[in-house]
């Protein structure tokens, strides 16, 4: 999968599949399954607001997980340098996205801020560690790696 | 904190519901602020190593982004958790 061009971090890149592609990928899967949970207990907490919120809240952070694997996979194919760049420049891009998500909604009749922040938290958390539990059984038992079937 | 002097001071002269949304905002505002810079720190010192790492040992590079990408976004929770006080405190 790497091809560095010299061992220089201004110019090496990284040619071939992008792992945090695959890795937001199966988050967004896994998000998307339990979204009507997610759905179901706001709905049942706040109502039909919550129920609104909570899946606003929820494309809100898969959103954010796609946008912050494509910016690294992109960058990554040009120069790790240029990743670093994007990375840092893209944690503030995608905070101001996201305050502005919330910004054009929050006067808006059917939100409940209760439950978008708790379901941006618990949703970002929640897939994150379900994530990381077949990410680090995959690093140190390579042959244990999750399939896609 | 000059700013937020003259905005306590101009609020002796109205309510206290007045002084109450303004100390809201100024405390949502300072919770943002400060959530987003720990996060920031992090990040950039993470995805340094990280950098530094790869353009080391190229073949790690796979294993490297991986965890590169998985410690970004456990780091941005930080600051996720402080833009949810700050709606609360400002919006709800």
């Amino acid at each position: 999968m790497t091809t560095p061009a010299t061992g220089d971090a201004f110019t090496t890149r990284f040619e071939g599949p992008a792992p945090e592609v695959a890795v937001s990928k199966d988050m967004i899967k896994r998000g998307l399954l339990v979204a009507p949970l997610l759905i179901a207990a706001c709905a049942v907490i706040w109502g039909t607001d919550g129920a609104l919120s909570s899946a606003y809240g929820i494309a809100i952070v898969l959103a954010n997980f796609g946008l912050a694997a494509a910016l690294i996979a992109f960058t990554a194919r040009i120069s790790i340098g240029l990743m670093m760049g994007a990375v840092l420049f893209g944690y503030l891009i995608r905070l101001a996205l996201i305050f502005l998500a919330v910004w054009l909604v929050k006067d808006t009749p059917w939100i409940s801020l209760p439950a978008l922040g708790s379901t941006i938290i618990v949703t970002h958390l929640g897939l994150l560690f379900w994530e990381m539990k077949y990410v680090a059984i995959s690093l140190a038992y390579p042959g244990l790696k999750p399939t896609d079937s | 904190m000059e700013a937020f002097s003259v905005l306590v001071g101009q609020a002796s002269g109205e309510t206290a519901a007045d002084a109450k949304n303004i100390a809201a905002a100024a405390g949502a505002g300072y919770a943002y602020g400060l959530a987003a810079i720990g996060p920031g720190i992090g990040i950039g010192y993470l995805v340094g190593k990280s950098v530094e790492a790869m353009a080391r040992q190229p073949e790690a590079a796979g294993m490297v982004r991986t965890t590169m990408f998985l410690g970004i976004a456990f780091t941005e929770a930080l600051a996720l958790i402080g833009f949810v006080v700050f709606i609360l405190l400002k919006f709800a």
